[in-house]
């Protein structure tokens, strides 16, 4: 529901992330990393990012987006399972007391920017 | 070429957070975001807490809605100071982002305030997501809504402290089943505490305002 402030942010975060001397190269993806537990859809968030990023510095780029599992350790028996159905008690021992280990996340992980034809000072550089 | 970034996408409103957190901190208030879907009596459920709260504990409320004034209307008649935020200023927002809450508490002197009370935008997707820097969240449901309503949206009952099931009177004329209700929350947040209310005739009221006092008392008189 929140997805078009969320799509801003990303495009905000990924225009900061362009390196000084890559500048004018196009930035082709941006990697993102949502766990299952979150409240965004990855369709929607596509939509929006499509919309949001058309008239930034990253025009053009695609949005990838990795859903990440939700996984869990349970305090008890340190039984370590992934949670599918909701449910949110040990499978083993049936104990409440868990930990989630993934399964929040809503990170950028990397952006993709071309490599430069002209390749003077990225290769160099590299 | 691959850039790392390795950033929250949510880093600012976080910040925000956490900023909000150490005033709130420093100035010995206790913050409660309390969310819900719209319609579960979110705002009766708060005029009677702070009624019976006032004068011990001096409560301030931040009304958070798309728009109209109505429910800081009518939490004003409770004494308690009041500051409505219309998020349709900031694009409709369907949260309260942290931001927005720095805002709003500029409008109290916070000195004189133990329990800031938030009343969140009616909404069980988003507001889960977004940290204001409360010190516990607290979730209102109504036996009018959907026994499966906890399975719908299980961060929001992941992440909130308490759950109050209101609206109980109402029971005798539902097809409701009130024990499969609590199950559902309970499967989602073993060990959370379930409040059944009903704000209308008080029923069930003391228990709820008995652990919201022990928890500013926490915070509060360490």
């Amino acid at each position: 529901m929140h997805e078009m402030g969320i799509a801003m942010q990303i495009v905000e975060i990924a225009v900061a992330s362009i390196p000084e001397h890559l500048k004018n190269s196009r930035v082709q993806g941006v990697y993102l990393k949502i766990g299952k537990l979150s409240s965004v859809i990855p369709d929607s968030l596509r939509f929006c990012f499509d919309i949001v990023s058309k008239d930034s510095a990253i025009a053009g780029a695609t949005l990838y987006i990795e859903e990440i599992p939700v996984t869990a350790r349970c305090k008890s028996c340190n039984n370590h399972w992934t949670i599918i159905g909701p449910a949110f008690s040990c499978p083993r021992c049936s104990s409440g007391k868990i930990e989630l280990i993934s399964g929040q996340e809503l990170d950028i992980s990397s952006i993709e920017i071309e490599d430069d034809s002209n390749g003077e000072q990225s290769s160099a550089n590299a | 070429m691959e850039i790392k970034v390795v950033r929250k996408v949510l880093d600012v409103n976080n910040t925000m957070a956490a900023q909000n957190r150490k005033l709130f901190t420093d100035k010995k208030v206790f913050v409660l975001n309390v969310m819900s879907s719209p319609g579960s009596g979110k705002t009766t459920m708060l005029g009677k807490t702070i009624s019976r709260l006032m004068p011990d504990i001096r409560t301030a409320v931040i009304v958070g809605d798309v728009s109209t004034t109505n429910d800081a209307d009518r939490l004003a008649k409770t004494g308690a100071p009041v500051v409505q935020v219309n998020t349709d200023a900031f694009g409709g927002d369907c949260h309260l982002a942290a931001h927005v809450i720095a805002k709003a508490a500029e409008n109290f002197t916070l000195a004189d305030v133990d329990l800031l009370i938030v009343e969140n935008v009616g909404n069980l997707v988003c507001p889960a997501e977004f940290d204001i820097g409360e010190d516990a969240k607290v979730v209102v449901l109504s036996v009018t809504e959907g026994e499966d309503k906890p399975l719908k949206y299980p961060l929001m009952f992941r992440v909130c402290d308490a759950a109050i099931l209101n609206k109980i009177d109402l029971l005798p004329y539902l097809e409701y089943d009130k024990g499969e209700a609590v199950r559902n929350i309970v499967q989602i947040h073993p060990g959370i505490p379930v409040f059944e209310i009903s704000a209308r005739t008080e029923d069930g009221m003391e228990f709820w305002v008995i652990w919201l006092k022990e928890k500013v008392k926490e915070k509060l008189n360490p």
